[in-house]
């Protein structure tokens, strides 16, 4: 089943990139009948904003909720740092360093700011919570990310806006040192105002040199962010291509399969 | 005990330079501010029933002179108790929005095994509490294994007990039909009163550990260079609770005996440091430790409560658990103002309690709520009963009356919910 596809794993565009955070190869999902995912190369490297994009049915989610443990691949190996691991668990993914924040953000909206952002992994101080350690850190982190958007960390997650809540969800990705962060979606549900302070974000988490994916239907925000972009194609990887060297019209094609890896060649 | 509720904060001018982010300096939006913004979103919080309150209190001051004497004050407090503490338990299972329409009914079971272990059995009373606290837990166990586990809505697991509970303090009482309290400990949890000195000594404790708390968090925050709480705030705060707490004191210290010759009556009712201690207890847990939080992350967004790494079976089950345990202490209390059990015993209260907790605040959707609401919604609730008693209604209009304040906050709750939905 493992088709060969355009420029995948192991021959990076550009040449002397640094070796990956994550490197899957010959990744096979099945759900009964239905083989989603046929043979997947993928990487991860840091430093670099990844795109994965793909129709609806494509496999993008299958993939992203397997190198977060939520459904472990049939077949198929991945690398983390070199070496040989099965993600098994979202808390294997976590130990690894990979955090994914979900389209729907998964976040209380009656808890404030710092508790979202340290929801499930509290800081103590004997007994109790220590409050003022968390809130610090999560200034540290915002800050460390250029956020200025928000205005008290005490904020209830109901009174933030889409692209505030989307920013939150993120800091608490990067807060625990993650090397790996997939972003399913960030910006569908966003105005114009609120998906550029979102892609300025991935920014810096692409400078403070984490491995970012993206996964979107928005070819703009894609282009504006992505240094590499992945195209799926009904459970293929048809298409690895360096956004600085493709177009939207091109990607387009490799989407909707009227261009595939073999005409490529 | 106020929810760290700091207020617009301290410029500490350790970080406060032009460009850094206005996050850095705001510190906790409690407060006066933070206060504002939430009822604008609608979040109103204990702020209505607190005035609901003192209108009542004052309408009933002005048509019946004897609502406002010592001795009804002290009344009120054994009479609010059972509520109170009911509802309190309850906050922790509504704040996960569920229910407990069995936690009256798990008071009557804990009652019924502890009139029949100390009266008949002759057990002595420590065992016979601890068994019957230890029975309302297995009863919250229970409920809370079919509600996690198994998935059934709470409010048929709690439904089904209402009904089964019933029975069981049938069968535990026998066809006598009542069981008469002698046993002086249980009886004065709800008839005796501290010393008046005691009373004072209660009351230094509170404000002084009020105060200490607060002082201690502040120090904390300022140590790291963290914007706190202002010292003035603080003191304010002190000081009402400080007068306030003077004020009831001073009056329950009063003789307020009818007959003070023959038998004389004053001090706190022992009922109240109970109450201040569970309030403490609970407000400690739900707001300084990790589980509280888990409770309120549960009640506000289970799936993003158990991708936290949150157990969501352990948090229902230990919730419905502190519920019907607080249930069967309430049973104590109950056992003790009646002086005897009844096969009808908390059959009643359960929807009293929930109104209390409901009138203070807590929402029945969950993830908003808070322990002090119990007080609050419970005393609207004995203020009623107690006042409209006074005037002589009948238990008929009481129970209307208590029925549609009830209606009221839900819909007041379900309103404010819709607000927050829609206004993002």
């Amino acid at each position: 089943m493992v088709t060969t596809t355009a420029g995948l794993g192991e021959h990076p565009p550009g040449g002397e990139e640094p070796a990956p955070f994550l490197s899957a190869t010959g990744i096979v999902k099945s759900f009964g009948p239905v083989h989603v995912l046929r043979g997947v190369d993928f990487a991860i490297r840091p430093g670099t904003v990844t795109a994965l994009v793909g129709d609806n049915g494509a496999g993008k989610t299958t993939l992203i909720k397997g190198l977060a443990g939520i459904q472990p691949f049939d077949a198929g190996r991945v690398q983390f740092e070199g070496r040989e691991v099965h993600i098994d668990s979202p808390r294997a993914a976590a130990e690894l360093g990979i955090e994914v924040v979900y389209q729907d953000l998964a976040l209380c909206d009656n808890l404030d700011i710092v508790q979202n952002m340290f929801l499930g992994r509290e800081l103590h101080r004997g007994v109790t919570l220590d409050e003022a350690a968390m809130e610090h850190r999560a200034g540290e982190t915002l800050r460390g990310l250029s956020v200025r958007t928000v205005s008290s960390l005490r904020q209830q997650v109901a009174q933030l806006s889409g692209g505030q809540r989307q920013t939150v969800a993120i800091a608490r990705a990067v807060l625990w040192n993650r090397k790996v962060v997939i972003l399913d979606e960030p910006t569908a549900a966003l105005g114009v105002a609120q998906t550029e302070q979102v892609l300025a974000l991935v920014r810096e988490l692409r400078s403070a040199g984490l491995g970012v994916v993206i996964i979107s239907h928005n070819l703009q925000d894609v282009f504006a962010v992505a240094d590499l972009i992945y195209v799926l194609y009904l459970g293929t990887m048809t298409a690895c291509l360096p956004a600085a060297q493709t177009t939207p019209g091109e990607v387009v094609e490799y989407i909707t399969g009227g261009r595939t890896a073999a005409q490529d060649a | 005990m106020a929810n760290g509720m700091a207020s617009p904060t301290e410029q500490s001018g350790t970080m406060a330079t032009a460009e850094e982010p206005g996050y850095l300096r705001s510190g906790q939006q409690d407060g006066l501010r933070g206060g504002l913004v939430r009822l604008r979103s609608g979040d109103m919080g204990s702020l209505p029933a607190l005035i609901g309150l003192v209108v009542l209190v004052i309408l009933f001051a002005l048509l019946r002179p004897t609502f406002l004497t010592p001795l009804n004050f002290a009344n009120f407090f054994t009479q609010a108790a059972l509520v109170m503490i009911l509802a309190m338990g309850l906050v922790f299972v509504l704040l996960l929005g569920e229910i407990d329409l069995s936690a009256g009914v798990t008071s009557g079971v804990a009652a019924a095994i502890l009139a029949v272990l100390i009266q008949k059995q002759g057990v002595a009373w420590p065992i016979a509490v601890t068994a019957a606290l230890a029975s309302g837990i297995a009863i919250g166990l229970f409920i809370g294994m079919m509600v996690a586990r198994i998935g059934v809505p709470s409010f048929v697991v709690t439904l089904a007990l209402f009904l089964g509970l019933q029975g069981l303090v049938l069968v535990i009482i026998g066809e006598g039909g009542n069981i008469r309290i002698t046993e002086p400990v249980i009886l004065a949890i709800q008839n005796r009163n501290l010393p008046p000195l005691l009373g004072w000594v209660f009351y230094a404790i509170v404000v002084v550990g009020y105060l200490t708390a607060a002082l201690l968090g502040r120090r904390q925050r300022l140590v790291r260079g963290f914007p706190a709480t202002p010292l003035l705030t603080i003191l304010a705060k002190a000081a009402v609770l400080a007068l306030l707490g003077f004020g009831m004191v001073w009056v329950l210290n009063l003789e307020r005996s009818i007959n003070p010759a023959k038998n004389p009556l004053s001090g706190v009712p022992i009922i109240v440091p109970i109450i201040a201690l569970l309030t403490i207890v609970f407000w400690f847990l739900l707001n300084r430790t990790a589980f509280g939080r888990h409770i309120y992350a549960v009640g506000g967004n289970v799936e993003a409560a158990r991708r936290a790494g949150i157990s969501i079976s352990y948090v229902r089950i230990v919730c419905f658990c502190i519920c019907s345990g607080t249930a069967a202490f309430a049973g104590l209390v109950y056992a003790s103002r009646a002086a005897s059990v009844d096969p009808n015993a908390g059959r009643f209260v359960v929807l009293s309690a929930v109104a209390a907790a409901v009138i203070g605040g807590t929402s029945l959707f969950g993830g908003r709520g808070r322990i002090q609401d119990a007080l609050i919604g419970g005393a609207v609730v004995a203020v009623i009963d107690n006042g409209m008693g006074l005037l002589g209604y009948s238990a008929g209009t009481k129970l209307m009356i208590t029925g549609g304040v009830l209606m009221l906050a839900a819909s007041a709750d379900a309103l404010s919910r819709r607000r927050r939905l829609t206004g993002g």
